[in-house]
């Protein structure tokens, strides 16, 4: 009964993948605090681990208002629309060879459709809020999607163009004899400025800017609807570590351990670094960010095409 | 570009420096010997009460958190009928140390003071006093003041001289 299987998986991914997000909250306390010469969260539990036990309890319980001035219905969608599309890029990604939720031919095309959706939950939620910072939060959400997306998908075109296909298992086949992360160096940098972009993490959290917009597109968000803004941002990091392992670092592939435990281990390893870099950057200014983008990003993206297509051609 | 990675490096670095939280319960700060914490009333060497209900403190206490009332015993030394400190209006300013003539008010380093209801932070003289002399081991008022109380006479002060007779007093 292989129906039985599939949705073993899609429970198995989606209990891991949100239980993940809220293990992340803690994982990023304590190691911001440890980048700060601090302890962080260690009280509740061994560790501190149950931290997280504790502040799910503590959003559940929260008074989930809904301002009178909000447009109610746009209000309620917005947070549903970032869980539902970071949670939808899920189901392409192979966690270990036959371990997927479906192994689309085109799973990488899905996910940036995916995470390019995602980016109406913040204009909307910013538009919704009737309040001038959430406004210029979902305005400036809105300018920073454009300019990142583009490049994004651009960066990703590269690894395309020397696997051809869009399938995320076989991008990952691809790479038995190296990483793409050496031929396709621009292509990673580049993705991973944009990823960054792509998931409002520091140093790219423009529109969320709390020392400049309270807290940007969700500053009259409150209880599990502003929980689920974080469990998006969460599952959209780990997303985000997630291709980059699978498209620029072998994805499952490397010797001696399992093969989901060299994903786990990369995947980790990157959520790590997303965390190092908001403990070291500071956030660029609004117009700085969409000139970088339109202006050097893009333009290096599309040589990197061209070069890549150049050379695969040439070695045709 | 370069000074983003060293940024990075640097921080990631910090990882094996020495933590700087004192994690407090279990671990104490250390509390300087001015630190201004609990309110004490000091006793003299010979376990007297230093305080002499001058209402000073009570005085110079800026948000009034201090009620006292004078009163002598058969000696003639001044002391406080009772001597009460609100503890939930204190603001811990040590104004009223600076202001005691006789060392008897101190604040000490201990801050551990928190109560459930506002009225157990009411301290009664009782509370207050304690059986040593505080921070000036060794100064008693009523041994060097050249005021007159039982077994104590004008003059027999510590480096007091005998009063002078004015009517032996001539030009």
């Amino acid at each position: 009964m292989p129906w039985v299987i599939h949705i073993v998986t899609v429970v198995v991914v989606l209990f891991v993948v949100l239980n993940l997000a809220a293990g992340l909250i803690w994982v990023e306390r304590r190691l911001l605090a440890l980048w700060q010469d601090r302890y962080g969260p260690n009280r509740v539990g061994p560790f501190g681990l149950l931290q997280v036990a504790a502040d799910t309890i503590k959003l559940f319980f929260k008074e989930d208002w809904v301002p009178p001035f909000a447009d109610k219905p746009v209000f309620i969608l917005a947070p549903a629309i970032v869980m539902l599309t970071v949670l939808m890029s899920f189901t392409v990604i192979p966690f270990a060879p036959g371990i997927a939720v479906s192994d689309l031919n085109i799973g990488l095309l899905f996910v940036l459709a995916m995470s390019s959706l995602g980016v109406y939950s913040v204009v909307l939620g910013g538009w919704a809020s009737d309040n001038k910072y959430s406004l210029l939060g979902g305005l400036r959400a809105a300018a920073q999607m454009l300019s990142y997306e583009v490049f994004m998908g651009l960066a990703l075109m590269g690894v395309v163009i020397m696997v051809g296909s869009f399938s995320l298992s076989a991008i990952v086949e691809a790479q038995q004899k190296i990483w793409f992360v050496i031929p396709q160096f621009l292509g990673f940098i580049l993705f991973l400025i944009a990823g960054v972009a792509e998931t409002r993490r520091l140093p790219f959290d423009i529109p969320e800017a709390e020392s400049e917009l309270v807290a940007g597109f969700h500053s009259e968000y409150s209880g599990m609807k502003f929980g689920m803004f974080f469990i998006g941002e969460y599952v959209g990091v780990v997303l985000i570590s997630a291709l980059i392992t699978l498209l620029f670092f072998g994805g499952w592939l490397g010797p001696g351990l399992p093969p989901l435990l060299w994903f786990i281990i990369k995947t980790f390893a990157f959520i790590c670094f997303f965390i190092l870099l908001r403990a070291g950057l500071p956030r660029p200014r609004f117009d700085q960010l969409m000139s970088w983008g339109w202006k050097i990003m893009l333009p290096l993206a599309l040589a990197n095409i061209l070069v890549t297509g150049a050379v695969v051609l040439w070695a045709r | 570009m370069i000074s983003v990675f060293r940024t990075l490096w640097h921080i990631l670095l910090h990882m094996f420096r020495k933590r700087v939280t004192i994690q407090y319960p279990e671990e104490k700060p250390y509390l300087a010997p001015r630190y201004r914490g609990r309110i004490i009333l000091a006793r003299d060497p010979d376990g007297g009460e230093r305080c002499v209900a001058c209402y000073l403190c009570a005085v110079a206490c800026p948000v009034d958190c201090i009620a006292l009332q004078a009163t002598e015993d058969d000696t003639g030394r001044r002391y406080p009928e009772f001597f009460r400190i609100n503890f939930s209006r204190c603001i811990f300013c040590g104004y009223c140390e600076e202001a005691c003539p006789t060392y008897a008010i101190q604040l000490t380093p201990d801050f551990e003071i928190c109560e459930h209801h506002r009225q157990n932070l009411v301290y009664e003289k009782e509370d207050l006093m304690i059986s040593g002399q505080g921070k000036y081991p060794g100064y008693s008022f009523w041994r060097v003041a050249g005021v007159k109380i039982g077994g104590k006479d004008k003059g027999e002060a510590e480096r007091e001289d005998p009063p002078t007779d004015l009517h032996s007093l001539m030009p």
